[in-house]
């Protein structure tokens, strides 16, 4: 089919139709999305509402735990508008990934269940494509003003207070959304790879909670983790499923003073590029293998 | 006579293998999610060690927040799993008004099952199948963690639970049971006057979540707020078992408190009586 496709002249439109523009694509999903969740407008703002009294909820916690403390770790530097920062960061890096990524993966195994997939294994367009970008949970997406609120309150406050200010370099303002991005794509990797499992399991109902407890790592400083045997759980966390790098990597460049920085903060952020490139790629490669497993469902 | 309450035990025994026997089709599924469970435990674990940590300048034994220490904090965790194991009723209030608003309730008026008897026999069995399949991790990470406890019994007041502590702490779980049933229940009835409770039970979930003592200890409330929520029956469902077993409630006040438990229960149960009997009679059900 590929070599028939290939000798179609460019200029005749049918050659556009089956090669998928991926990104027209994407925007029509987006647009779908948009215009579901406009029609039933007072549900999108409760659905907004409740993500966001989640994450004030999450914040009271530390709020209080900041009464007892002043920071997290000995000498860590995560002190409680560092940590804001820290939590600041996880919400970014979360409310993208439940707006565009979570919405699809729950679906997934559904599909697996129902035998639907079949409908998008037939369809002119890569199938892991298809099945990840699908739905757009835009309501989410009301954390990530949170996020950007907080971070913008942190920053303010250690920007401005009398002893050693945070200085930061403007190079910092474009790792941050890079590093984030980065975050993004890995927590998308084990979400697919995740999701993937479903079709060896046949239902994987615990796959939320499942994508929840083995995140729930990602959301501390992984400081906590360097004592007795917690070190093993930053190996794991760090090179096998680097979820720990996720949030953290932005979170220092951000939160800790730029000089001086320790070589070990260096190697981190250059490890925290090929992590996400590994996991891309070690993703794909399980997606692709498993969908050969696929059995379709009776109809 | 006694052949009704014969008839009526054989019905209950039914539903109640159906529910077992329901429960235990997607085995591996279960037993998976219920390990998982043990998993935030970890972070806790050392989030709350680094806490300490600072709190003590690099040392955290004898650090004390509110009374709490590395280990009671630890082993208070740990048994407010305990707690909600008993006390969590994942999809009971949703389930309930699913079936008001799609009308599946009309068949617990034509047949002689009542749906709040139904509900709680089918909780029960689903309860029973949970713990048979979470008794072995549980004793699992309890014995791992059993340092934490002995640790916390040594440098605190409070001794290892007494028999008639043991036998409170107990009760608490079942009456912690009942009460997080009956709670729910009654969110899911209120879908009789409001079609739509999802934002409702939201509230709950998330109240549910941060004042019954589940996210964090109650103590390291401030006061004023620790008043209140002393006040609330959320604290009941985490809290409280996890406070009896290690001490913190003083031992005079143990079966007062209990009391204000039953009372909790006894309220839920008759508001849940009540509001099907007053939704039933204005709703109306159409087609089949």
């Amino acid at each position: 089919m590929g070599m028939s496709m290939a000798e179609l002249p460019d200029r005749d439109p049918a050659a556009a139709v089956l090669r998928p523009r991926y990104l027209k694509v994407f925007l029509t999903f987006a647009r779908n999305s948009l215009v579901r969740d406009m029609t039933f407008r007072v549900n999108f703002i409760l659905q907004c509402l409740t993500s966001i009294s989640w994450t004030v909820m999450n914040i009271g916690f530390y709020i209080i735990v900041f009464q007892f403390t002043k920071e997290i770790g000995v000498d860590t530097g995560w002190g409680k508008y560092q940590f804001f920062i820290f939590l600041a960061t996880t919400w970014l890096i979360n409310s993208l990934v439940q707006a565009f990524f979570m919405p699809n993966a729950q679906e997934f195994s559904e599909l697996i269940r129902t035998g639907h997939l079949d409908f998008a294994l037939v369809k002119p367009i890569d199938t892991q494509f298809l099945i990840s970008f699908q739905k757009v949970d835009w309501s989410a997406l009301s954390n990530f003003w949170m996020g950007i609120a907080l971070l913008g309150f942190s920053l303010s406050h250690l920007m401005t207070v009398p002893e050693s200010p945070l200085e930061l370099h403007p190079v910092v303002f474009l790792l941050y959304p890079i590093y984030i991005f980065c975050g993004c794509l890995i927590m998308y990797s084990v979400m697919i790879t995740l999701a993937a499992t479903s079709i060896w399991l046949g239902r994987n109902q615990t796959l939320y909670n499942f994508w929840f407890y083995l995140t729930n790592f990602s959301r501390y400083p992984m400081e906590i983790y360097w004592r007795s045997w917690g070190w093993s759980l930053w190996g794991v966390f760090t090179f096998l499923i680097p979820v720990l790098v996720v949030v953290n990597v932005p979170a220092r460049l951000m939160a800790q003073p730029v000089s001086p920085r320790s070589n070990w903060e260096l190697w981190l952020t250059g490890f925290a590029v090929l992590a996400t490139v590994m996991s891309l790629w070690v993703s794909r490669a399980i997606f692709r293998r498993a969908l050969m497993s696929y059995r379709s469902a009776s109809s | 006579m006694g052949t009704m309450i014969q008839a009526k035990m054989s019905t209950w025994w039914t539903i109640m293998k159906i529910a077992l026997e329901e429960r235990l089709v997607y085995r591996g599924d279960f037993a998976l999610g219920t390990l998982m469970r043990f998993l935030p435990i970890i972070t806790q674990i050392f989030l709350w060690s680094a806490i300490f940590m600072s709190v003590g300048g690099g040392d955290m034994q004898g650090q004390e927040i509110k009374g709490f220490t590395i280990n009671t904090m630890i082993a208070y965790y740990l048994l407010t799993m305990m707690g909600r194991a008993f006390s969590s009723m994942p999809g009971l209030a949703s389930g309930v008004a699913l079936q008001v608003r799609n009308g599946e309730i009309k068949k617990f008026l034509i047949q002689p099952i009542d749906l709040v008897g139904f509900l709680l026999l089918n909780r029960v069995a689903h309860k029973l199948v949970y713990y048979a399949v979470a008794l072995l991790p549980f004793v699992f990470v309890f014995w791992l963690c059993g340092d934490y406890f002995s640790e916390h019994f040594q440098h605190s007041t409070a001794s290892w639970p007494s028999s008639s502590r043991l036998a409170v702490f107990l009760l608490s779980l079942v009456f912690a049971f009942l009460l997080g049933f009956f709670m729910e229940v009654c969110i899911g009835l209120i879908s009789f006057w409001f079609l739509e409770v999802t934002s409702l039970l939201f509230i709950y979930m998330l109240m549910n979540f941060f004042l019954s003592g589940h996210m964090f200890p109650l103590d390291l409330l401030p006061d004023s707020a620790r008043m209140v929520v002393d006040w609330l029956p959320l604290k009941y469902l985490a809290y409280f078992p996890a406070a009896i077993f290690l001490g913190l409630v003083p031992e005079d006040r143990l079966w007062a408190q209990l009391a204000v438990e039953v009372v909790w229960v006894l309220f839920f149960i008759l508001a849940s009586r009540w509001m099907l009997a007053r939704g039933l009679r204005r709703y109306s059900g159409f087609g089949g």
